[in-house]
């Protein structure tokens, strides 16, 4: 297994705690997280990336167990082996789009995969010098998976990556998430409350809220 | 890419306002650095044209006038004092050495001193080019003249009446026999003759050409002591060395009671004129410390207020592998790279602004400084601008460090 968890439970403060079911994936498999708005898919998606830490229950990406690592060394480990891919693309707005992929690089202290043949792929090879202020939107979301993809993690998170586009470019997203992470043998999570997606990907979990 | 260069990109990335903080930063220290370089080499200089003289002997006056005239050539004469008491006078055992000066004409503003040849002895003067007077009219002009006039050897000029520019010309040219090398001291900016030169220069005023003795032109002049001369002859003040310690106590109060002169205290005089300038230098370090204080607290509210738009930025670099400790580490670089700036522009503009000063001001004391001297203290001038740096960046870089990357990536 790739990422497994057993018994994730975390409560916001002031709220009833929320459960969520087991997750088992092994590399190149790909999974939907589907729900509600409101239901704690992007809590499960922060937890699974150790962003935040959930209550009880354990989550154990390729045999580290995450409540094992504390400070920078979670910090490392995220950066090295889990690429995110966020609802906005947030990139950061003084660099061009190249450096914004080294960035990845230079914290995660690896040598990842070559930023100008991942942006040729990815179709925005000719945007590597572009400030990011002169990206559209649908660029810049390509960008940010980029940005996931650029170290070769094998844990790629993504939250809801397609709700802002068109059924063409939620085809195309997909489409991109899922060839690359097969190609670089990475566990797929896309967290979603978008139909659509189903579609493309058969297997699913659902996370019902408190 | 690395810190270093991200800091810098956000730094580039600023608005402009970011500046203005910078600019404030600049001036505050452009300031304490003019008052370092104007405290440091002034005093240097003020104690290194006194060196050796212990008393300065003139007409009653200003005792700072007198100082200020008959050691630095910097303030009008109180006077002349005439020949006879001075001679007088250099006959007292307390006294180990006398230097009479005579002022009282200039050549395009700087000022021709009368003297003998013990004035140099005092200054250890060396001679780049030729020798010394030996007859009137013969003068031996300091480094800077020379080199701001472009006088050689052998080159003759006339002098002006008056120990500042624009008055009338005088008739009789002067001969350079020697140039001196550069020492530094007051006598760079002097014309040094003999005392017979200045007292002829004077007497053709009031007798004509034809009655003019022109023998004594010729005759060797005084090299040491005081030159002959009748009842009517007047010198303007002497510089003297103590014979003893003791010479401190009676001498001063003797002249100033019982001859028609008065006696000053070069150390003396100086300590007081720098308490009074004192006040003017605290003032001005008041105002250069409100001036960092205020570009300190800019600076702080300017990265107080970019880090509120940057906490997703903050966010995304944690979420892609950057630890708490490399973005408080990235908060305090920038800050401290905006006040390193603001440091360099400030020595930089310090520097200027004393070069600018010292070019508006050729003959006075301040053409006497030099703007790119680089002091010690100048590093404290960086020491602060650090200070300020860290002090500004203190609460937004622990603001970085508690910020949660969930809550600031699910906030929309």
């Amino acid at each position: 297994m790739l990422i497994s968890t057993e018994n994730i439970q975390y409560s916001h403060p002031g709220q009833a705690p929320l459960s969520f079911p087991d997750i088992h994936l092994k590399a190149n498999e790909a999974l939907l997280v589907l729900g509600k708005s409101g239901s704690g898919k992007t809590t499960l998606l922060n937890i699974l990336g150790g962003l935040l830490k959930p209550h009880s229950g354990s989550v154990s990406i390729d045999g580290v167990a995450l409540s094992s690592l504390e400070g920078s060394n979670l910090d490392l480990f995220r950066g090295k082996n889990i690429g995110i891919v966020f609802q906005k693309p947030h990139l950061l707005a003084p660099l061009t789009v190249e450096e914004n992929l080294q960035m990845a690089h230079y914290f995660s202290k690896k040598k990842g995969q070559e930023i100008n043949r991942l942006l040729d792929e990815l179709g925005i090879g000719e945007k590597s010098k572009s400030r990011v202020q002169n990206l559209s939107e649908g660029e810049a979301q390509r960008v940010s998976i980029a940005r996931a993809l650029v170290n070769s993690p094998k844990l790629i998170l993504a939250d809801e990556p397609t709700s802002s586009l068109d059924d063409e470019n939620t085809f195309k997203v997909l489409n991109l998430l899922q060839t690359q992470a097969k190609k670089i043998g990475a566990a797929l999570i896309i967290v979603t409350h978008d139909q659509r997606v189903k579609d493309h990907i058969p297997q699913f979990i659902e996370v019902k809220g408190a | 890419m690395n810190l270093f260069r991200l800091s810098w990109k956000y730094l580039t990335f600023r608005p402009p306002s970011t500046g203005l903080n910078v600019i404030l930063l600049a001036l505050g220290l452009a300031i304490i650095t003019v008052l370092l370089l104007v405290q440091d080499q002034f005093e240097n200089k003020m104690t290194k044209d006194a060196e050796g003289i212990d008393l300065v002997v003139g007409a009653k006056g200003s005792p700072l006038q007198l100082i200020l005239s008959g050691v630095y050539h910097i303030d009008f004469p109180t006077g002349n004092i005439p020949l006879e008491e001075a001679k007088k006078l250099s006959r007292s055992r307390l006294i180990k050495n006398i230097i009479p000066l005579a002022l009282g004409d200039n050549y395009k503003g700087y000022r021709i001193v009368g003297t003998n040849h013990d004035y140099l002895g005092l200054f250890e003067a060396q001679f780049d080019q030729g020798k010394v007077w030996e007859q009137p009219y013969e003068v031996v002009v300091g480094a800077t003249v020379a080199l701001r006039e472009g006088l050689k050897v052998g080159d003759t000029f006339e002098s002006s009446h008056g120990i500042s520019v624009g008055s009338h010309d005088h008739e009789h040219d002067y001969q350079v026999t020697g140039i001196l090398a550069p020492s530094g001291n007051v006598i760079d900016r002097l014309v040094l003759t003999s005392i017979e030169t200045v007292w002829y220069t004077h007497e053709e005023e009031s007798e004509s050409e034809d009655e003019k003795d022109h023998a004594q032109l010729h005759q060797e002049v005084s090299k040491t002591g005081f030159p002959e001369g009748d009842e009517a002859k007047e010198v303007t003040s002497l510089l003297i060395q103590y014979r003893s310690p003791m010479a401190a106590v009676q001498l001063p109060r003797m002249i100033n009671s019982g001859t028609s002169m008065q006696a000053a205290s070069p150390t003396f005089e100086m300590a007081r004129l720098f308490e009074l300038l004192g006040i003017g230098v605290s003032l001005l370090q008041g105002l250069a410390f409100v001036l960092i204080g205020i570009s300190g607290l800019g600076i702080f509210i300017a990265l107080y207020n970019s880090l509120k738009e940057r906490k997703y930025d903050l966010a995304i670099l944690r979420a892609i592998g950057a630890s708490r400790g490399q973005l408080v580490f990235l908060i305090f670089l920038e800050g401290i790279m905006l006040t390193s700036i603001g440091a360099l522009v400030g020595i930089l503009l310090g520097h200027s602004f004393l070069a600018v000063i010292i070019s508006q001001n050729e003959q006075g004391v301040a053409a006497s400084l030099d703007a790119w001297i680089f002091l010690k203290g100048e590093l404290w001038i960086l020491v602060y601008a650090l200070g300020v740096g860290i002090l500004a960046s203190l609460i937004p870089a622990w603001s970085a460090y508690q910020t949660s990357i969930a809550k600031q990536l699910t906030k929309s």
